[in-house]
């Protein structure tokens, strides 16, 4: 007979949590692991296999719908992402290392305010502010979308720029104006280069948001104006194909491959700073 | 060029509102000579650094100004002020190798590559860390850090070279050897040297004059034997080495009445009057104990306290106050602890000190 | 204080200044862009719930209380006596009682989740994190998506149970409210374990020791000890799923199928067919001040809390 195994006392040990905890994991995965399964499904069905195939990636990418659907999507991510990167890291850049000044809570309360108000009330606000806009100019493209995203897409840039700037030591600014940079210098040679991978960061949840907004691009979008989205959600509405399979699993995909990068990048900030 | 590298005319610096603010410098007024090493010292909070950063430009005062070699620089931004700083964290640029670190003043000065690389090559030379030149500072020790600091710093060759305790994160043994190295480079490059500390023995070693400095204002200006063997006020005699006070009266020019009535000779400045009350000190070293019981006092040995070569004798006046003694340990093995003994003063160690802070 | 006569000098007022005006300016691009895109419009529909609703579509510019009124009580249409106005208080309920629900849920999965997460140590901790990270980025339509096709007559759920013979036939779970509950709890879990993580990261287990040393079992100083020190977080966290399960729109819209609404799809109706748009108006107002109230709460709550933590 082996001998009776004590089991240690440990502090950290609650009991039935780690039963929980893979309940929970095994939950939020199975779902996800189910739509990327039957995306490789051979028959038409979203229930019974038949066999591999790529047919279904096939498909979407043929159809005319989704390429429009995914090129908008992405024009409207790169636009929105890249406006609110350059105005988060400007307003980051004011707003951080610096004494409360008058108003400094009203521009931080202004800047996170897409993180509190819900998205519906948003959405609404502004199918009312841009239908009389597109009525008074007769203009009705794309800028709408790009706008509305780039400013929900603010905060989400913001966070990470303040967080990395926040994590600098201001004195090293403060040496290199001891050693004859101008303010300008000091930016562009110190400042800059130590809070890029804060940008970049912030850049990236910026695209990721941007690319996977419902609510405000369905309520401010034109007609013809669908993005990947609201394409989904219209095909939803119909029979649910193995195609909302596969474009669900293509943007899980890229998903996934701009958080690997981001964890990335801010892992190797702690080092190097 | 004058003689006056640096001279700070009556500063004030409040941080706050003017009234209710923290006053960290009270109308501090001093001139630094040219290729002089100056140290201020003081305790934490004494306004030593922010006299620092007003020098180097970081801060502005609030009343007085700066002049640096006969020009006012007080409202010069400090990439104006042709003078650098060896900062406590060292602050070197992370995404900088050493040689760009080292370089960057004279880049931003807008000198040529061949002249960037031949000062950075001297500078690197000066400080012995030629081997490190493209690492990144994450790559260094401490100690190799701090050079590369002071590297940077020397560079741009300023006039004036503003040190923030860049000691203090170093060991014992490593400090010691850079307070050594530190005065040959202050010798080699001739540069001003401005140190601030609160490491009374460092200032002691490496500096020409020493400002001692409490509560925003300075207590003494001097060179190190002069502020250890006549410090002017209590603060100064306490803060540098150790001290005894003792209350006394003036009794006539060089003499004292001490609180037993016994009258010594001790060194009383000339302005005052037979009669005056005054606070007398005394170092450890410059007490005599006799077991016989003669002296100018005596009391009661309460504590015998052993450190090596010396040690420390505590001793009961019987009012209330405690005299310590610094005797050879194994010279004076005659002393016991509980045993009467009577006190004497080594001649020129008693001195009238100014009370007050 | 003697101060010498004459002006002091406004150096350092002047410095200030200029740093104000600074901040100032590189936050405007962001602030301009924030008005026009998120803020400023919230005004108008503020205005809009004051007037009266146009034919089609769109806005009477008369000043009405109408809209407010509707929320709650309606006119019958015939004798013109008031009554309250059932449908929408069924849809208020069921989005309260589908949210405190989700709320609940969440907190009772995630904190184990949570707890077993920051329990670990280094590499692993991070491979974990990755994993409750990934759904939180993921698009949220293609989870609810994913929930849709589980919870479908012909999906995994229902097959399941039949091949275990626990059922005959399978059951309706899609359009229903628990649909909906279980869709919600699904996508806003993450939301809940990440504050709970950030709290138990930070507890320090040398007062889980002290806890045990003085005699109490795991039950005590999981009550006694844990759940009070980590309660910021777990105030945190309940509010983060709580305030977007108050306006979920997407997920009661595909688990709910039409019949199900929720404040959010309500407010949809009133711009779509409903052709209301100042109750849609009024009833967004109400929603965001639901919503402000309750951060209101959590920014006193953890302000309070501030000297533990």
């Amino acid at each position: 007979m082996a001998e009776r195994v004590r089991k240690a006392f440990s502090i950290r040990r609650l009991p039935g949590f780690t039963t929980v905890t893979m309940i929970c994991f095994a939950a939020l995965y199975a779902p996800i692991i189910v739509i990327v399964l039957y995306s490789f499904n051979a028959g038409d069905s979203v229930a019974l296999w038949e066999g591999f195939s790529l047919d279904w990636y096939t498909v979407a990418a043929q159809n005319e719908q989704v390429q429009d659907a995914t090129l908008r999507s992405l024009l409207i991510a790169l636009w929105a992402s890249g406006i609110a990167t350059t105005l988060a890291t400007m307003a980051a850049l004011g707003t951080t290392r610096t004494a409360k000044f008058p108003g400094s809570t009203l521009i931080y309360v202004l800047i996170n305010q897409p993180l509190m108000v819900p998205e519906i009330v948003t959405a609404v606000a502004l199918l009312i502010f841009f239908a009389s806009i597109k009525v008074a100019t007769g203009y009705s493209g794309l800028a709408y979308l790009i706008l509305a995203h780039a400013a929900f897409c603010v905060p989400f840039a913001y966070l990470p720029i303040r967080a990395r700037l926040e994590g600098m030591d201001r004195v090293l600014e403060i040496a290199a104006a001891d050693l004859y940079a101008t303010p300008w210098q000091t930016f562009r040679r110190v400042t800059l280069p130590l809070v890029a991978p804060g940008i970049v960061a912030g850049a990236m949840l910026a695209f990721v948001i941007s690319l996977d907004d419902v609510i405000i691009t369905e309520f401010v979008k034109s007609a013809g104006q669908d993005t990947l989205p609201t394409y989904m959600l219209g095909q939803l509405r119909r029979a649910v194909t193995p195609e909302v399979n596969a474009i669900s699993t293509a943007l899980l995909g890229l998903t996934i491959l701009l958080l690997t990068a981001f964890f990335i990048l801010t892992g190797r900030n702690d080092k190097s700073a | 060029m004058s003689d006056i590298a640096v001279s700070a005319q009556s500063i004030t610096k409040v941080f706050g509102s003017l009234s209710g603010g923290l006053r960290a410098l009270d109308d501090v007024s001093v001139d630094i000579k040219t290729n002089e090493f100056f140290t201020l010292l003081g305790p934490s909070g004494c306004g030593k650094t922010t006299l620092l950063r007003l020098i180097a430009g970081f801060e502005t005062p609030t009343f007085g100004s700066i002049v640096l070699e006969g020009v006012d620089i007080t409202t010069d931004p400090p990439f104006k002020r042709p003078v650098n700083t060896v900062f406590q964290s060292y602050a070197l640029f992370p995404h900088l190798t050493v040689a760009q670190n080292v370089g960057f003043g004279l880049e931003m000065l807008g000198k040529t590559k061949k002249e960037i690389t031949h000062a950075v090559d001297e500078v690197l030379a000066l400080v012995r860390m030629e081997e490190m030149a493209h690492r990144y500072p994450s790559q260094l020790s401490g100690g190799q850090q701090q050079r590369v600091a002071l590297a940077r710093a020397l560079a741009p060759k300023p006039s004036v070279l503003l040190l923030d305790e860049p000691l203090s994160a170093l060991d014992l043994k490593l400090r010691k050897q850079m307070q050594i190295e530190l005065k040959r480079m202050q010798m080699e490059t001739g540069i001003t040297f401005i140190f601030v500390t609160h490491d009374q023995e460092e200032a002691l070693t490496m500096s020409d004059r020493i400002a001692v400095m409490s509560a925003g204002r300075i207590q003494q200006i001097g060179a190190p034997r002069d502020i250890y063997n006549a410090p002017t006020n209590r603060f100064v005699a306490d803060f540098i080495g150790e001290s005894n006070f003792l209350p006394a009266e003036v009794a006539e020019v060089g003499m004292v009445t001490l609180a037993n009535g016994n009258k010594v000779p001790a060194v009383v400045p000339d302005d005052l009057v037979t009669g005056s009350k005054v606070t007398v000190s005394i170092r450890p070293e410059q007490v005599e104990l006799d077991p016989a019981g003669e002296g100018v006092l005596a009391g009661t040995i309460t504590e015998l306290v052993y450190f090596g070569t010396d040690m420390h004798a505590h001793v009961d006046l019987g009012d209330g106050s405690v005299l310590v003694a610094r005797v050879q340990a194994e010279a004076d093995r005659s002393l016991v602890k509980g045993e009467q003994a009577g006190v004497r003063f080594a001649s020129g160690g008693l001195r009238v000190v100014e009370d007050g802070s | 204080m003697t101060l010498e006569a004459g002006q002091p000098r406004s150096l350092e007022a002047e410095a200030t200044n200029r740093r104000i005006r600074r901040n100032w300016l590189l936050s405007l691009p962001a602030i301009l862009l924030l008005l026009v895109a998120a803020s400023g419009p919230l005004l108008i529909v503020l205005v809009y719930s004051f007037l009266k609703p146009g034919d089609f579509s769109g806005v009477v510019w008369e000043p009405s209380f109408n809209a407010w009124f509707q929320i709650l009580f309606s006119r019958d249409i015939f004798d013109d006596t008031v009554g309250l106005a059932d449908a929408h208080l069924t849809i208020f309920w069921r989005s309260v009682r589908l949210s405190l629900s989700t709320t609940l849920i969440t907190l009772v999965l995630g904190l184990p989740t949570a707890y077993f997460i920051a329990t670990r140590s280094g590499r692993q901790r991070t491979f974990w994190l990755f994993l409750i990270t990934i759904p939180f980025w993921t698009n949220l339509l293609i989870r609810t998506f994913a929930i849709l096709e589980m919870l479908r007559n012909e999906g995994i759920v229902n097959n399941s149970l039949m091949s275990l013979g626990l059922i005959a036939e399978p059951i309706q779970i899609l359009y229903t409210d628990t649909a909906v509950l279980i869709g919600m709890a699904y996508v806003y879990l993450p939301l809940m374990v990440l504050p709970l993580y950030a709290a138990i990261e930070r507890l320090d287990f040398r007062l889980v020791e002290a806890g045990y040393d003085l005699y109490a079992n795991r039950l005590q100083v999981f009550r006694k000890v844990i759940l009070p020190i980590i309660k910021p977080g777990i105030v945190a966290g309940s509010i983060l799923v709580f305030v977007p399960s108050l306006g979920a729109y997407v997920t009661p819209r595909v688990l709910g199928g039409g019949k199900n609404m929720m404040i959010g799809n309500f407010i949809e109706l009133q711009f779509g067919q409903g052709r209301n748009w100042p109750l849609g108006s009024s009833l967004s107002i109400l929603l965001l001040l639901i919503v402000m109230a309750a951060l209101l709460f959590y920014v006193r709550a953890s302000s309070r809390e501030e000297p533990h933590g």
